[in-house]
């Protein structure tokens, strides 16, 4: 595939990154819908070894770590693949045409920067319907939200990525100590997910201090093309970070 | 777009079929049978029929009932269905003590082996649970409210299962995911631990069943599917043990050009030590079964018992442990007789014990009406009717079929026709353009 990009018209010429414009999708999509794209049957199905060829290995002893749940355009993942280089990440989006994009561009990146950006993949998954068909028990260290799609009507807050029963499968795929990171600029999204996470038995807030030192929670903002435009716009955004502990 | 319109509202009708469902009590007192929105309760000992006593001040089901279950000790009995209503019975007095309302359909129900707990799950994927306090006394409970536990994303839950110990709750749903949750002490907090899931299936699952090693105390999960197979699990791990494929077995693609990957496991019973696994199967006539070897964690097809004399395809099977008859029903809720009682036909198979490994052949047998205990009468009461006609019986064999398939099984539509419904969207116009 790589070898044609020199003369995809979709890709910028100079880079070879794709360009947004032919990757335009709906900013929402419907969560609740049957889905239509293949899905694996468990985490044993899915072959790692084609989503991150020079890291792993077919007998798939290395597992992903970080999950960025709506990962959109991608911009958290490509910051997140130097500072972590041994750390296996994906990016999990529902908009095929978005999923695409991410995947051109990593595959762009690697080859303009030979030897990084291996630890970065996108998959096209709904995961509220399907996260413990990608991860198993504990497997993963920090899981991404960030500024997912609102739902302001109370009667589509079940469509919320975030909610009290959601947060039962992702405090099982997260390993004890690993971290969750919310975001949003919508002040009603964000006082929700706080307040789902502080309920939740399983999660524990991070202290102020532990949040200055995460190298991991600047990014929140500034990374994501989300951030970047509340950032142009002057705008605020809510922050939640949880960490998950163990059963009592 | 007039055509479509017209097939959705002829598929929603068909969804509506309810398949006639079996329960037998664990000393095998009594037999209750559901078929649409008639609950029919026989005494198996005293060889009468049982009369409901609603005492709860709300009337009886309205709609179909979808899951009826008797709890591990024998003292209560819970229904529920389409007119969300989940109603508890005392199974000595039969009278209904609570009568607990559901905001959605309810798909599946469950009481926690110390009775303490029924437990049920709604048509988008949460399951509830409500505390049982005080039934000893014979006295109505006021009518409680249901408390949310966890929650399957907006995925229908077929089956709802408290693991032997009590230690877990296990929930099965149409996105072939089985999820086994700690249930808590305190349900009312919800059950927010999740010890393992059971993935493996390739379509829906439709039915659980537990069973236990008689040496170890080691217990193992049983799931049917969509995907013509039945699991063996190790449900604490979540690993999968075994897998056996019913389809091949079933002749039917010899025989009548059915595509045999797509048959249904419609419902699963085990005898207690798990030796031996009767399997009902969309379109197959008679009653499949499975031998199950717990030291070698293997599943294999033993035979298929034939019902001799009519076309017979059990909609629910269902067996007590102190007895060695296993209770099968066949029927759905627009089967209706002139009287408009919805009929279901009643079968007993005789011999479902645990099998000797050695003894190749096993002693079962399909009993005539005649010699099922409670004879004629029995079968007036559970049945509505004491003989039916064969003709009636294939219309209910292919009325269960379409339910089955318009409620679990995904539909797919063309990718064309994906695209014909995006055509409006402005992100497709930008495209239109270039």
């Amino acid at each position: 595939m790589l070898e044609h990009e020199v003369s995809n018209p979709t890709h910028n010429k100079k880079t070879g990154l794709p360009r947004k414009r032919f990757y335009r999708a709906r900013a929402h999509s419907n969560p609740l819908s049957d889905s239509h794209f293949p899905i694996p049957i468990s985490p044993a199905e899915v072959d790692y070894s084609l989503h991150y060829p020079e890291m792993v290995k077919v007998d798939g002893s290395k597992k992903i770590q970080f999950a960025d749940v709506g990962c959109g355009f991608g911009g958290l993942l490509i910051a997140l693949a130097p500072l972590f280089p041994d750390t296996l990440m994906v990016g999990m989006e529902l908009r095929d045409k978005v999923t695409e994009y991410v995947k051109e561009r990593i595959l762009g990146l690697r080859t303009t920067n030979p030897g990084q950006y291996q630890n970065v993949s996108v998959v096209r998954t709904n995961s509220m319907k399907y996260i413990p068909n990608y991860f198993g028990k504990g497997q993963l260290k920090k899981m991404f939200f960030l500024f997912p799609d609102p739902h302001f009507k109370e009667k589509n807050h079940r469509r919320r990525v975030i909610s009290p029963f959601l947060l039962d499968e992702y405090a099982y795929v997260l390993a004890v100590g690993g971290i969750i990171y919310t975001i949003t600029d919508v002040e009603e999204l964000g006082e929700w997910m706080k307040s789902c996470l502080e309920e939740h038995p399983l999660f524990e807030a991070l202290t102020t201090e532990e949040l200055e030192t995460d190298q991991v929670v600047k990014l929140l903002s500034t990374a994501t093309e989300e951030g970047q435009k509340v950032a142009r716009n002057d705008g605020q955004t809510f922050r939640a970070v949880y960490r998950r502990i163990a059963t009592h | 777009m007039e055509e479509t319109n017209m097939d959705d509202c002829e598929q929603n009708r068909e969804s509506e079929v309810a398949p006639a469902l079996i329960a037998v009590h664990p000393t095998h007192q009594s037999v209750a049978v559901a078929v649409g929105s008639n609950l029919r309760v026989f005494n198996l000992q005293e060889g009468c029929s049982v009369s409901l006593v609603d005492d709860s001040g709300v009337h009886m089901h309205k709609d179909s009932i979808r899951a009826i279950r008797y709890g591990a000790e024998g003292k209560l009995f819970v229904s529920a269905g389409d007119d969300k209503l989940v109603k508890i019975w005392l199974t000595d007095s039969w009278c209904c003590i609570s009568s607990v309302s559901s905001e959605k359909r309810v798909s599946a129900v469950a009481v926690s082996n110390d009775g303490r707990f029924v437990s049920f799950a709604d048509k988008f994927g949460v399951i509830y649970a409500v505390e049982i306090e005080a039934f000893h006394e014979n006295q109505s409970l006021p009518n409680k409210k249901a408390v949310p536990i966890l929650a399957h994303y907006c995925s229908i839950i077929t089956s709802l299962e408290f693991s032997p110990d009590g230690r877990y709750i296990i929930s099965a749903d149409r996105d072939f995911k089985i999820r086994v949750s700690v249930f808590p002490e305190k349900p009312s907090d919800g059950a927010h631990e999740i010890q393992s899931f059971c993935l493996g299936h390739a379509e829906f699952v439709s039915c659980l069943a537990f069973i236990c090693s008689k040496d170890s105390q080691q217990r193992y999960l049983l799931s049917g599917g969509g995907d013509s197979t039945v699991r063996l699990w190790d449900f604490t791990c979540g690993s999968l043990l075994d897998t056996c494929h019913i389809g091949p077995e079933t002749g039917l693609s010899q025989s009548k050009g059915v595509d045999d990957s797509l048959l249904a496991v419609t419902d699963l019973c085990a005898t207690r030590g798990g030796s031996l696994i009767a399997v009902a199967i969309q379109s197959l006539a008679g009653v499949m079964l499975l031998s199950c070897n717990l030291s070698a964690r293997s599943l294999h097809f033993a035979r298929v018992v034939p019902v001799p004399g009519e076309t017979f395809i059990p909609t629910s099977i269902a067996a007590a442990y102190s007895s060695n008859q296993l209770w099968m029903v066949m029927g759905a809720s627009t089967l209706c007789a002139s009287d408009s009682a919805p009929l279901a036909r009643v079968k007993v198979v005789d011999g479902f014990c645990e099998s000797n490994q050695d003894s190749v052949e096993h002693e079962m047998r399909v009993l005539e009406d005649k010699d099922i205990r409670g004879g004629e009468q029995l079968l007036q009461t559970l049945q509505g009717s004491s003989s039916i006609e064969k003709d009636a019986l294939a219309t209910a064999a292919e009325a269960v079929k379409t339910a089955m398939c318009n409620l679990l099984i995904k539909k797919q539509y063309p990718s064309e026709n994906r695209e014909f419904r995006k055509r409006g969207r402005n992100d497709k116009k930008v495209n239109k353009k270039k």
